[in-house]
Parts: C-alpha cells; structure tokens; sequence
C-alpha cells in the first residue's frame, strides 16, 4: 500500500500504462468512428440524428463517474489525510468538466432537431447544468484557495453536494415528468437500444475511456514533475 | 481500529452529508411543481385551482388517429391513456411530432379540456432502432 502510494513508484508506472492506453487509443477511435458514422443504421424515427447520442451518451457517463471518483478521493483525502491522491482528483477534476460540456452541448445539437428546441429547464439538463457548476467550483477551490487544509474542505463540501446532485441526475427522469427520455440502458430493465447501435456506443464509450486514461495519465505525470520541482516537502 | 481524529472527521462528513439531504429535499419540497416540466391530462383534471392565464405545459401521447388540420391551425388529442385533452396550435410542428408519440406542448389552457398551444416540442422516447424492424417493436411496446 505505501509502495503504492508512493509518487515515484506510480510516475513509473503511470508511464508503462501511458504507452498501452496511447497505443489503444486511435485504433479504437478510428473503429469507433467508423461503426457510428458509417456501419450502424438510421434510427427508424430520428434518422442520423441519432448518431449524435454515440458521443453524448459515454461523455454524460463519464462526467458522472468521474465526478462520484473526485468526490470519492477528495473525501478520502479530508478523512485520512492522503496527500497523494489530491493529484488524482486534480488531474480528473478538468476531464470530467469537459465531458460534462460535450453532453451538455451535443445533447442541445440533437434536442434542437428532435423535440424543437435547443434547451428545456427540465429536471435532466438542469440537473446536468448543476454539475458543470459544481465542476467549476471544485476546480475553483483547489486552484485559487491557497490553504491545503482549507481547500480540502471546501472540495469536500462540494463532493458531498455533488454525489447528492449525481443521484437526482440519475433519477431525475423517473421521479419527474422531463422532456429528456428515460434511460435506455440500464441494469435492472431490458435495454432499449437495439443492437446493431449498442455496437458503436460500446466502442464510442470504450474509446472516450482511453482517452480519458491518456489524458488523465499525462496531466498526473505532470503535476508529479511539477511538485518534485517544487520540493516533495510541499506537497 | 480508526484514529480519534479520523473518528472525528467522519462524523463531521455524516453530518454534513444528513445536513445537505435535507436541505435538498427541503428546496425540492418548496419547488415540487417547478420541477415537473409538463402535467399530464389527469394532473390537469384532477387540480381544483388552475390558472387560465399562466403559461403551463402538456405533456402526453398524441392520440392515434386524433390530428386535424387546415390552413391556419392544427388539432389533436393528448392523451396519458386515462384522460385526454384537445389542444389547439398554429405554426410548424417539429419534425418528429406524430401519430402516437410523446408530445410538450406550451401554452395556456382554455378550459380543462382545451388547451392553447404557443410551442409544441417532441418527446422523444428511449428506444432505438433501425426502420425495418419499426413494424413489429411497435406492436410490443403499445
């Protein structure tokens, strides 16, 4: 565990996974692309509108699971005091807003076609609004907020808000009546989505996550550098 | 086997977390009907206190067969399966707007079963599939 946790050790490791997942990725992307551009059908009512939910989809979800991972390490942070996992939710924390912008803005692309507006104050995107403004200040309160001890809790604060937001997304078009469709996918029911275009969202999703890995990866390495410069004692 | 501070820290997070849900619930409480973004035909009927000048949204499946149209405007029938309301617009229709799909349309209500339309939006539903397989998934999903 404490070999583990030490950043020298992961800035080694993080390099190995760094090759693999940059090796993966634009084989994948461009076999991604290539199912949800070109091989998967029109949807019978949306036409190729619907090839806009093969982005929107894996970004709404991992600007979700990204935010429940800040959160997780932020609070593991302010209950035992592990300085070494603030990179980790600062490398992710900026990940995770752009993906929340790439669902907000390609979910307004495909609204305006479908349903005849490009936004509704409903419980889903409003909801969705929400977490991009608690991605902001999260970001806010480790970037301008000096005090490490302060910052910690002021992240927490938002993590718990946010978790709590994370839940009335999920459930925001079962409890409310909203003009965003239910879930198409999802555990416990049969899925909606017929195969042949679960095809492309599973690559679109698998290639977004290695992204995401690269991404993460290189801004992890980088903070690392940064606080070696710095001086470990600063950390 | 938790330290004394983490212990500390911990009932601190707890209470903060029990503190916010309720907090949470209290604003949703207060807001409840803002929050749905549209009413169905029997939450219309069975309100007592409806006001005929504000701005509300409908929300339901267009009946089959219940569209009419002329020059100036277009008429159908919403309905939630238990009750319907007629509704009345001029102007464009979205291009998804049909027989048997969800529909939001905005506007004012004449009466409880007539409803003014200023903008109809088109809801669309979670599934998805390819045109030839449209003929028998409607039959299970109605």
């Amino acid at each position: 565990m404490i070999k583990f946790l030490n950043p020298s050790y992961v800035f080694k490791l993080s390099g190995k996974l760094l090759n693999l997942f940059k090796a993966f990725l634009l084989p994948i992307v461009v076999v991604g692309l290539i199912f949800s551009l070109f091989l998967s059908p029109e949807d019978y009512i949306q036409g190729d509108t619907v090839r806009i939910m093969y982005i929107h989809v894996p970004s709404a979800w991992i600007s979700l699971l990204s935010f429940a991972a800040i959160s997780f390490f932020c609070i593991l942070n302010f209950l035992f005091k592990l300085k070494n996992v603030t990179l980790i939710y600062k490398s992710l924390a900026p990940i995770g807003l752009t993906f929340n912008i790439i669902a907000i803005v390609t979910g307004s692309i495909w609204g305006q076609p479908t349903w005849g507006t490009w936004w509704a104050w409903d419980a889903r995107l409003t909801s969705m609004l929400v977490l991009m403004f608690f991605y902001i200040t999260f970001i806010f309160s480790y970037k301008f907020i000096n005090n490490p001890d302060r910052s910690i809790k002021a992240c927490t604060l938002i993590s718990v808000l946010g978790l709590i937001n994370l839940i009335i997304i999920k459930y925001s078009v079962e409890w409310w009546s909203t003009l965003h469709q239910p879930s198409s996918i999802s555990l416990t029911r049969e899925t909606t989505v017929h195969f042949s275009m679960l095809i492309p969202l599973g690559l679109m999703l698998f290639a977004l996550i290695m992204y995401v890995a690269v991404i993460f990866l290189m801004k992890y390495r980088i903070e690392t550098i940064r606080i070696k410069r710095k001086g470990i004692r600063k950390l | 086997m938790l330290l004394k501070k983490v212990k500390i820290r911990l009932s601190i997070l707890l209470t903060l977390s029990a503190i916010s849900v309720f907090l949470i619930f209290l604003v949703f409480k207060v807001l409840e009907d803002n929050v749905l973004y549209f009413y169905s035909p029997s939450e219309i009927k069975n309100t007592n206190d409806i006001d005929l000048n504000k701005k509300i949204r409908v929300g339901g499946m267009v009946k089959k067969g219940s569209i009419q149209s002329n020059e100036t405007e277009i008429k159908f029938v919403v309905t939630d399966l238990s009750n319907e309301i007629i509704v009345s617009y001029s102007g464009t229709v979205p291009a998804l707007f049909a027989e048997g799909k969800g529909v939001v349309a905005e506007g004012k209500l004449r009466d409880k079963k007539f409803f003014i339309a200023k903008r109809i939006l088109a809801k669309h539903d979670e599934n998805y599939m390819p045109p030839e397989l449209r003929g028998n998934s409607n039959k299970d999903a109605k």
